[in-house]
């Protein structure tokens, strides 16, 4: 039926338009943003939670390393960050990787403006195909993020442990419970409450901030709504059409205002459960408004 | 558990080595948003003339090929870096970028630069003139028209949308990239003197690639011989002059 898509008017047309392999490129983008989502959310939260715990901790330098993650990560501006440290890193495991498995070649690593490791150090090898470069390249893209978002969502925690009455681990101590007791049985768990809004914040600025990925090469779908709707002639497709970039990019509006607003409703009810049975303002409204 | 993390990474390490012995794939880099030289078509595939010359002259230097695109602005520090191998981008030869990396054989003529405007425009050269940033056409506004403001865009298709919406008076652009737009629209045309800038499109490669430079342009130069790179050029580039 999409043959000869000149000869189409209307409907048709633009079911055939919209069902060309180019388009499918843009369908699968969206599916690259949400894993980016599903894989860099936990693992922020992971290397958040590190960096809070050690800038907490009672050994010295271990909570140096905290702090110091913490403010150095969060005073670089996210762009120069993105490409900046991208660059580094794949360059870093490059060049590890170059003094592992080829010591013996000769001249540096660095000749004049270019950057040569031996074929065998290559971060993916030169001869995968494509999809290991831009698996690669996400993968990447993840590290980047959590590394980012993992400063911001420390400092959320450090400050949500830290909000915890102190009656509660008094008590917790006067129990007998080790330090490390304490720090798992009550104060992590009760932490959640006062980490919520600042997480949340997080959440939705991590969902704004997908189109970076665009900065990092990768094709998302702010890459395949320019694509898609920049005007084409006759020439080089069989479906010509003039400036279409504000209907893709309205499109995209559209995406993001839902997802935020779903993420809206989801994190409403989480924070509904964390705050049952708490001693704040909200906790104790909550049980008023039960009795 | 040392033990096994460190297997793990000797393990990811060599991992790579035997495939790695078989080394001759080039990685092939394009903007793919660059009609005639390169694009995306229908089927998300690159397309255009250097797609057809890029596999071309792979099979001539008996090179295995694959083919990337990256953004034109990243273009050059990503071949330096080693992402790719070669840049074939409708990337004209100029002393600036000489300096930074090496060019193949040219594998055109110097492409006439030319204005394109509304239709019934006029002259208009003092006025805004958008380009695509990092260009030879960009360079030229800032350098050589002292009345003219330069409007920079990521991508020559929305240098040309800035004309047809009244942001910028003319743009500044590959003849052979602007003609097949006039063509389909009424509204726009070329406008005022060509210029010629630029000393035509080769590839780009690495400084220290000297071997692959090498075989590229004997490759470019048995394409000229035969004539079938002056086809290509006269299938894809409207206008612009053969070797």
């Amino acid at each position: 039926m999409c043959s000869d898509p000149s000869a189409l008017h209307g409907f048709s047309w633009l079911a055939c338009y919209l069902t060309t392999a180019k388009h499918m490129g843009l369908y699968w983008s969206f599916g690259t943003v949400l894993l980016l989502l599903a894989i860099t959310a936990p693992t922020a939260l992971l290397f958040g939670f590190g960096g809070a715990s050690a800038a907490r901790s009672r050994f010295a330098p271990l909570r140096w390393f905290g702090k110091a993650y913490i403010a150095l990560v969060r005073g670089v501006p996210d762009i120069a960050f993105f490409l900046f440290f991208v660059i580094a890193l794949d360059q870093g495991i490059e060049y590890v990787r170059h003094l592992f498995l080829c010591p013996s070649t000769d001249g540096p690593v660095r000749q004049g403006n270019d950057f040569i490791v031996c074929a065998a150090a290559k971060m993916p090898l030169g001869n995968s195909p494509q999809w290991v470069h831009e698996t690669y390249g996400f993968s990447l893209a993840v590290i980047t993020f959590a590394i980012v978002y993992g400063a911001f969502a420390a400092n959320v925690l450090f400050g949500a442990m830290t909000a915890v009455p102190r009656g509660q681990l008094e008590t917790a101590e006067a129990y007998g419970m080790s330090h490390r007791q304490t720090f798992w049985r009550v104060l992590v768990p009760q932490m959640w409450v006062y980490a919520l809004p600042g997480l949340s914040n997080l959440w939705m600025v991590l969902i704004k901030a997908t189109p970076l990925l665009f900065l990092l090469g990768v094709e998302d779908i702010v890459y395949w709504a320019r694509e898609l709707g920049g005007s084409k002639t006759p020439n080089y497709t069989d479906y010509p059409h003039g400036d279409w970039r504000m209907w893709y990019f309205f499109f995209l509006l559209v995406f993001y205002l839902s997802f935020t607003r779903l993420s809206e409703l989801v994190l409403n009810r989480i924070m509904a459960k964390l705050t049952f049975g708490q001693a704040t303002a909200a906790g104790e409204k909550q049980r008023r408004a039960a009795a | 558990m040392k033990k096994l993390i460190l297997s793990a990474a000797v393990l990811a390490l060599t991992a790579g080595l035997a495939m790695a012995e078989s080394h001759t794939t080039v990685r092939l880099a394009t903007e793919g948003a660059y009609p005639p030289y390169n694009f995306i078509n229908d089927k998300g595939e690159v397309d255009g003339f250097e797609r057809e010359l890029g596999d071309e002259l792979c099979k001539r230097a008996e090179l295995t090929c694959t083919w990337s695109t990256n953004e034109w602005d990243s273009i050059i520090p990503n071949l330096v870096s080693g992402n790719y191998d070669v840049i074939i981008a409708g990337m004209s030869i100029t002393e600036e970028r000489s300096q930074v990396i090496s060019f193949s054989e040219p594998y055109t003529q110097p492409d006439p630069s030319a204005f394109m405007t509304k239709a019934g425009a006029g002259d208009v050269m003092s006025g805004t003139i958008a380009a695509q940033s990092g260009t030879i056409q960009a360079a030229y506004v800032t350098a050589d028209m002292p009345g003219a403001t330069l409007l920079e865009f990521a991508t020559a298709d929305e240098s040309v949308a800035a004309v047809k919406n009244g942001e910028a008076d003319a743009v500044l652009a590959d003849k052979a990239t602007l003609v097949p737009i006039v063509e389909a629209d009424s509204e726009l045309a070329i406008s005022g003197d060509e210029v010629l800038i630029g000393g035509g499109v080769g590839l780009g490669m690495r400084q220290s690639d000297t071997e692959l430079k090498a075989k590229f342009d004997a490759a470019i130069e048995s394409m000229k011989a035969d004539g079938s790179l002056n086809a290509l050029i006269t299938k894809w580039l409207p206008g612009a002059a053969t070797f």
